[in-house]
């Protein structure tokens, strides 16, 4: 069975879809701009989204196109592994709330750059934490423009790069002229959408076995062709220390991620904060539950002999496509249609996001407080974050076009990686250790973020399969394993040996700053 | 908090015992509910790679559901439920022990 079983007949009924939401999204783009004028409303929204309306938002974008079609996925060809990925994205939250979310809000303004160089050396620290929420950033989007890509080519026949240069387009457009308000709701509409669109789904594959998840396992078992291995761990625990690494990024990856730490700056205090995470970590739970369900309705509809496309490897498209051949079999052509407008506004949503986070860095971070040392005009700062969103537009199609063939879960797992072994590690010692210093943060900071660099290099993913060598000097498919680690304690080093006055200085003026922080004053 | 910080007003609080109090409690319980959180999922993990035989038993003689399927869905509703118990603590026992601390001081 070819393609053409999904195409052309979703043709119309996802084009109207998708026609919709960038419709309405762009007339909430134009009410945005009207009243975007201040840096404090470009960056966060004037700081008035709600707890429950941020929780919407983290969870649109935090619920990637890399989660929804991957996780399904990894679930319909492998059964139960694909609980490990769900599982480990989704831990990852009750860090954020437990360690870093209040605090975070109560320290900041505009990025988490704001809270690392509460009490060090603005200069240093904010070029180390531009250099990295850039790169965690410039591997995110490059995995989000390739899956936009492919499910463009794929849903609507657009050529690749026209498809990967039309999302760049958009997205510039809602973050330049909508800042953070228009990205808030592009977001909150794409959680509303997908949650609906992966209930039903959910829904209508559990509803001929009278909603008992035990019978649809019990038919997933005899359709797929492992059997009852699928309900247990499988193949990706050949290489237990790999699984290990990834997990180890999942979780304390999200707490580094800087287009996740920014929503917090976007809600008035603490408080609307940490509902925000319990909120967003609600709808991410339940998302994840739902994406096995449908993993393993893919199974049963897709995979069995009786199936539409026979066999369960003969998907047009490849596996990531298994949750829109899915919504076509349960929904018809309309709800596939309905579905992968959805799809599609989950890349966007989280692109726009990615775009923001990595606009300010260069604007409020560098050019701002580096380059220009604090001294400049509001007006000039929100004009450097929309040229910086330009520049990150047209990167980013350069990227979907660079990495083309490359595994989207990879290069976001990637990401997670990175975050957790310099971001991450610098803001939880920023906050919670009296003895971190400049020194220690930043050349701490670099040694975790060139590790995880260098070890990804070196790992059998690149060293092996893409520069062509016989075996990978590091064994390992993702770093966090040895550079998150090696960041934590190359930064407790380099503080604890630094005795220069102004690392006195600087351990003197944590308890000023853990006041703040615990109690919100002047916040 | 539209509280004006007068100069010595950190001093004040950092001097109130209920200061070290909310720190205190806040951290222990932070740092408790996010080692419950990492035992589960990192236990979780652990025994998927090196016991997969035991998660792969039915969890009722002659049923379909696994033990691995069971700790799975566990882990995601036991860090949706830490959350929850958290953010009730915050709401009933922080806010009103900051908002004491910070009236006291002044």
């Amino acid at each position: 069975m070819s393609a053409a079983w999904l195409h052309p007949a979703a043709d119309w009924s996802a084009v109207v879809s998708f026609l919709l939401f960038v419709g309405l999204t762009l007339a909430i783009t134009g009410w945005a701009a009207l009243r975007t004028r201040s840096a404090e409303e470009f960056y966060v929204a004037g700081a008035g989204v709600t707890g429950f309306q941020n929780g919407l938002a983290i969870a649109g974008d935090y619920m990637s196109a890399a989660s929804f079609l991957g996780i399904s996925a990894l679930v319909y060809g492998g059964g139960f592994d694909g609980l490990i990925y769900s599982v480990g994205w989704l831990v990852g939250w009750p860090i954020v709330l437990f360690l870093i979310a209040e605090r975070l809000r109560n320290l900041g303004r505009y990025t988490f750059a704001d809270v690392v160089s509460y009490r060090l050396n603005q200069g240093p620290v904010r070029s180390f934490a531009a250099a990295s929420s850039l790169v965690v950033v410039i591997f995110y989007l490059a995995g989000q423009m390739v899956g936009a890509g492919q499910l463009m080519r794929l849903l609507f026949g657009l050529d690749y790069g026209l498809a990967v240069a039309l999302v760049g387009l958009l997205m510039m457009v809602y973050v330049a002229f909508g800042g953070m308000r228009a990205t808030t709701w592009v977001q909150i509409i794409k959680a509303c959408l997908l949650l609906a669109g992966a209930s039903f789904i959910a829904l209508a594959v559990l509803a001929p076995f009278g909603f008992d998840v035990g019978a649809l396992f019990a038919q997933a078992v005899a359709a797929h062709g492992r059997h009852q291995a699928i309900l247990a761990p499988g193949l990706l625990i050949h290489h237990p220390l790999d699984v290990l690494s990834l997990a180890l990024a999942l979780m304390f990856g999200t707490a580094g991620l800087p287009h996740i730490l920014m929503r917090f700056f976007t809600v008035a205090d603490a408080r609307a904060a940490r509902k925000s995470v319990f909120y967003a970590t609600g709808f991410i739970g339940y998302f994840y539950l739902l994406t096995f369900i449908i993993g393993f309705g893919a199974i049963v509809l897709l995979g069995g002999s009786s199936g539409p496309v026979g066999g369960e490897t003969a998907l047009a498209g490849g596996f990531n496509m298994a949750a829109l051949y899915l919504a076509q079999v349960v929904g018809g052509d309309l709800f596939l249609g309905f579905v992968a407008a959805v799809a599609f506004a989950t890349i966007l949503a989280v692109v726009a996001g990615l775009t923001l986070a990595g606009a300010s860095a260069i604007s409020h971070d560098l050019y701002a407080n580096v380059l220009a040392r604090g001294r400049t005009s509001e007006q000039a700062e929100v004009r450097a974050a929309q040229l910086a969103v330009l520049g990150l537009g047209v990167l980013a199609v350069l990227l979907g076009l660079l990495f083309r063939h490359q595994n989207i879960a990879y290069l976001v797992g990637l990401a997670f990686a990175v975050a957790a072994s310099s971001n991450f590690p610098v803001l939880v010692l920023s906050m919670f250790w009296r003895g971190l210093t400049t020194r220690g943060a930043v050349v701490g900071g670099f040694i975790g973020l060139a590790a995880a660099l260098a070890l990804t290099v070196l790992g059998p993913e690149v060293w092996r399969d893409v520069l062509g060598h016989a075996a990978a000097p590091f064994p390992c498919r993702y770093p966090a394993i040895v550079s998150m680690p090696l960041a934590f304690l190359s930064i407790w080093f380099f503080s604890v040996i630094d005795r220069s006055a102004r690392a006195m200085a600087e351990r003197e003026a944590f308890t000023a700053q853990q006041i703040r922080s615990e109690t919100g004053l002047g916040a | 908090m539209e509280i004006p910080v007068t100069d010595d007003l950190p001093q004040r609080i950092s001097r109130n015992p209920k200061y070290a109090e909310l720190v205190g409690m806040r951290a222990r319980l932070a740092w408790g509910l996010a080692a419950l959180v990492l035992a589960a999922y990192f236990g979780f993990i652990l025994l998927a790679a090196w016991a997969p035989a035991l998660l792969a038993r039915p969890v009722l003689p002659g049923g379909t559901l696994t033990v691995g399927l069971g700790l799975g869905v566990g882990v995601i509703l036991w860090s949706v439920a830490l959350t929850g118990l958290y953010v009730r603590r915050a709401n009933t026992v922080f806010d009103p022990l900051t908002h004491a601390l910070i009236e006291e001081s002044r």
